[in-house]
Parts: structure tokens; C-alpha cells; sequence
């Protein structure tokens, strides 16, 4: 494989491209905050982010911290053909995780083993929907951090 | 001024269909256009009213130019890939209605067989929208309706031999198609099960071909139809459907992300036609993926909220069945070349020229593709 080919990252797992409005997502991502844009006005939490309130209308907003807990909605266990870097964890999984503050804001992510454990740690049999996780942060290298998620065990 | 039967398609052209074709994308879009003028009996000088999709190298302005077409007062593009194909008919049959043009031709030209698919070159810059997405590894479509159709077994008890139910309906109709792709290739289920997973819960025989190939129509004025070598296939009813607070094909954080947009371009198209989903004959519905098949019969009103899986059962797909669906074969089993091959199909059943001819078929749904902003039409004879 050319090194042309090795992706956009170190490691090779694509970095988020933030725009400017979710680019604070990625901030507090960054300070292992879960934060999510909520109407300076109303107070509506949305996601994505987006320049105002879909309710009111103002172009306020302020990045409420969730308490980071939530259950897997759903999930998908992608094979090849992938991009190199993806292809080289398959099937690892990628889950869609409900917030338990906000239970129709869903946002995708990786379920892992441990917080720094790769996307392909855990068992697939272990995946299940409306299974409850909380939230940790992973460092990509490059220093981009993302959320993941852990299975909580009680 | 109503749309309803005001228009009509006079004439459908296309290329072969491989998984590799020689012929830029440019020439397959005037091979299919010129066939489709042919088919019309209409000279390309008249054609003055163009509609294509984005997500194509060939503009308007070169295929105006190749094909020799006049003076051109109309031209439209639609986004999001396969959501686009009906809209095509759409906006060419609005304009003629309206009086902005005359003579309109729709195409869609690809090369998806043999050229590059994003998801294999990591050079290119991710666009905004997936930086929610690309980086946990969502990176294809096929993950992106595999997350929705995950959710749907499992609020539904949809299974994968409901899946296998729609691949095995198109695959029996390309059976007795020659020009589809999988045309002598049949389908059992034991061939699906033990296949290999592309995303879970999804195989490969969930997905569309990929395809090289083109095909056009010809839309004018229900009066000059009359006047054609072909019997019209009038445009009875047509619509769009963008849903409030829709996210791309990554439609997982509204309030209900199983019900799609077929939902909403559903309501608009049935509140405008003179006849309802038990109307219909046949149906053409976009199949990129199986499970947008029971998802689109729901969001249609074949049937309600969460029976689209059982819909599928005895053979309700099949010639034959309770509603005959994809005929020439579809995006799973002819050709996938972005929905426009459904337009085409649809046209044929109205002709009564198809290669899995519903007997008397007078009504025909066809859909664009669900999950992304999608459009539709109801063709009747
Ligand atoms: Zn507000």
C-alpha cells in the first residue's frame, strides 16, 4: 500500500473535519467534555449543530455537558471493501447511541473495551440494542480526540 | 393547471449494461439519449428542456451540443444520487405543463462499474456532514441503511429472509430479462445465506450492482403524445420529499428515522392522483439496498408501520403476486445505474413490453431512492 493510500490520519482512521458549527463539539471533545448545542433562547438541544434554532429561530447557543450515558439505538459490523485502515480492524463495529438526557439526540460512535482499546475490541456477541454505555474519549494519533463508548458492566 | 396526465413519456433508449463499458460517460448518455429520441419518433433538433441528476460529469450544456438539441429553455439538476430519478420526469413534465418548453429529455449516465467510489480514495477531503460519521468507520452507504435496517428487525421482527424475499423477487425478474446483469444467474436462498457480510446485518446480495451504463426518456405535452409512434405513458402524478429536520441518508437523530422520505413524498403524490396504493398494477421502487423495499411499501401505504417485512412473504413480489416490484430486475438484479432503469421498467409494464409483463397493467408506481431526499412518480396508460 503507497503511503498515499495510508489515509488521512497517522494511523490511518479518518480525522473529523469540523465545520463551524460543530467545531466547539470537537473542543470540549478535545477537554473529555460530551457537550451538545442547545438554544441560547429556548434552550431546544439539536444535532447536529447549525447556526440557529430550528424551534425559534435564534441564532444564540450555548453547549450544554450531557452526563455522557446513553444506550445503543442500533449497529453495524462493516466487511471489506473498506479503506485500508478500516479494512485492517474488520468488522469492528460502529453504534448509534441514544442520549439519556436527550433521547432523540443520537449520535454515532465506536463501542471499545477499554477507553484507549482499538474499535474492533469488543466482542460482537456483546453488541446488543437498548444496551446502556457511558461515554469515554479516545486520543486518535494526531491528537484528534473522539468520544467512544463502554458498555456499562453493573 | 394540474400536472395530472398533462404529460407524458413517449420515449425510453438506453446502452448495455456491464460491469465495465469502454465508452466515456458522456457517450453513454448520448448513445442513450439519441435512442430514446429514436424510440419517440421526435429529431433531437426539438428537444429544448433538460433534466439530470448531480453527481454526473456529463452537463447539459455538452449533451445539448453532441446531440445537435435546438434552442433550450428549460434544464434542471437534482441532488442526492438515486433521491433524483423521478424528479427528472418531474421537473421536465412541470416545465412542459407550464408551457417553458416542449420536448424534454431526462437521462442518467454512469460509470460506477469501473470508475472510483469514494470510500476507496482516502485523499479525498471528508465533506462537512461526516464529520459525525466517517471517522467511527460509517463510511459507505450500505453502513449508513444497515444502521437503519438493524433497527427496523429489531422493532419489527423483520429478519434476513425478508431480505432474501425482495433479492430473490428481483433476481427471478432479471431471470427473464436479457439485458439485466444477473440475467441467467439465479438466486437461492441457501446462495444468500452463506454469502458474505458486506455490513451486518447486511450480505452482498443486499446491495446493487455496480453498474456502467445510461439510459434516457422523452417527456412532451399529453397532446403531442397522441401524435407519437409509441402509446403514451402519461405522468398521472409526481413529487419530491425532503422530510422536516431530515440528516442526509444518516437520518438517525429526528423524532422517527424509519419513516423516510418516501413518506413524505408519498402523501404529496397520493393527495394529487385520482387513484390510491390499491390502484396499483406494479410498482418500480428504488432498491440500492433490500431493506428499502419494505421501508418504501410502508412509507407508500401498501401496508402499515412495521409490516413491510411480512409484505414481502408468499411471494407478494413475484410475478404473480399481491404487487409485482422491480420487473426488469431493478438496481439489485439488472443494472444499478441510480433508479433511472425503474423509469424505464415502468414504462415498458404501461406498454405492455416487458420481459415480466404484469398482465393489463395500467397503473405503475416508481420511486426514487429512499433515505436520501427522494422524489417519485404514478405512470398510468
Ligand atoms: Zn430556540
Amino acid at each position: 500500500m503507497s503511503s498515499m493510500m495510508r489515509g488521512t490520519t497517522d494511523n490511518g482512521l479518518l480525522a473529523p473535519e469540523p465545520d463551524d458549527d460543530g467545531a466547539p463539539f470537537w473542543e470540549f471533545a478535545a477537554r473529555g467534555e460530551l457537550r451538545m448545542q442547545a438554544c441560547g433562547r429556548c434552550g431546544e438541544l439539536r444535532f447536529p449543530p447549525r447556526p440557529c434554532c430550528p424551534r425559534c429561530g435564534a441564532f444564540d447557543s450555548e453547549w450544554r455537558r450531557m452526563t455522557g450515558r446513553g444506550s445503543i439505538w442500533s449497529y453495524v459490523l462493516p466487511h471489506p471493501p473498506l479503506l485500508p485502515a478500516y479494512a485492517a480492524r474488520a468488522p469492528y463495529n460502529v453504534v448509534v447511541v441514544e442520549l439519556a438526557d436527550a433521547p432523540h439526540l443520537r449520535i454515532p460512535g465506536n463501542l471499545v473495551a477499554a477507553p484507549d482499546a482499538d474499535i474492533d475490541s469488543v466482542d460482537p456477541a456483546l453488541l446488543c440494542i437498548g444496551a446502556p454505555v457511558r461515554v469515554t474519549f479516545a486520543r486518535l494519533a494526531g491528537g484528534v480526540v473522539v468520544p467512544r463508548w463502554l458498555l456499562e458492566t453493573s | 393547471m394540474a400536472l395530472k396526465d398533462a404529460t407524458a413519456i413517449v420515449g425510453i433508449g438506453q446502452t448495455p449494461f456491464a460491469r465495465r463499458l469502454d465508452a466515456s460517460e458522456k457517450t453513454l448518455a448520448c448513445r442513450a439519449i439519441l435512442a430514446a429520441l429514436d424510440d419517440a419518433g421526435i429529431p433531437p433538433s426539438q428537444v429544448d428542456a433538460l433534466a439530470s441528476y448531480t453527481m454526473e460529469e456529463t452537463d447539459e450544456v455538452e449533451v445539448a451540443k453532441a446531440i445537435g438539441a435546438g434552442d433550450v429553455t428549460f434544464f434542471a439538476r437534482t441532488g442526492f444520487g438515486g433521491g433524483a430519478s423521478c424528479a427528472t420526469v418531474a421537473h421536465l413534465a412541470t416545465a412542459i405543463a407550464t408551457g417553458q418548453a416542449s420536448v424534454g429529455v431526462a437521462w442518467r449516465s454512469r460509470k460506477r462499474g469501473s470508475g472510483p467510489r469514494p470510500w476507496t480514495d482516502t485523499r479525498r477531503q471528508l465533506p462537512t456532514p461526516a464529520q459525525w460519521t466517517r471517522p467511527y468507520g460509517l463510511l459507505r452507504p450500505v453502513d449508513e441503511i444497515a444502521m437503519l435496517a438493524r433497527r427496523y428487525m429489531h422493532e419489527y421482527g423483520a429478519t434476513r429472509d425478508h431480505f432474501f424475499n425482495v433479492a430473490l423477487a428481483c433476481r427471478n425478474h432479471a431471470g427473464r430479462n436479457p439485458a439485466a446483469i444477473m440475467h441467467g444467474r439465479p438466486l437461492t436462498r441457501e446462495t444468500y445465506m452463506t454469502s458474505r457480510w458486506i455490513s451486518e446485518p447486511l450480505c452482498l446480495f443486499d446491495n446493487c450492482l455496480e453498474t456502467d451504463g445510461a439510459l434516457a426518456c422523452v417527456v412532451v405535452s399529453a397532446d403531442r403524445a397522441r401524435d407519437c409512434r409509441r402509446s403514451p405513458v402519461y405522468v398521472h402524478a409526481a413529487a419530491q420529499g425532503l422530510p422536516a429536520q431530515h440528516h442526509g441518508m444518516v437520518n438517525y437523530w429526528n423524532d422517527d428515522p424509519l419513516t423516510g422520505p418516501s413518506w413524505t413524498a408519498a402523501r404529496q403524490l397520493w393527495k394529487t392522483a385520482d387513484f390510491g396504493p390499491d390502484d396499483v398494477d406494479v410498482a418500480q421502487i428504488y432498491d440500492a439496498f433490500t431493506p428499502l423495499i419494505p421501508l418504501s411499501l410502508e412509507g407508500y401505504g401498501f401496508c402499515g408501520r412495521g409490516e413491510g417485512a411480512a409484505f414481502t412473504e408468499d411471494g407478494a413480489l413475484e410475478l404473480g403476486g399481491r404487487l409485482p416490484v422491480n420487473t426488469g430486475g431493478g438496481g439489485l438484479s439488472e443494472a444499478y445505474v441510480h433508479g433511472f432503469n425503474l423509469i424505464t421498467e415502468g414504462v415498458r409494464q404501461l406498454r405492455g413490453t416487458s420481459t415480466a409483463q404484469v398482465p393489463g397493467a395500467a397503473t405503475c408506481l416508481v420511486t426514487a431512492g429512499e433515505g436520501v431526499p427522494t422524489s417519485a412518480l404514478l405512470l398510468r396508460s
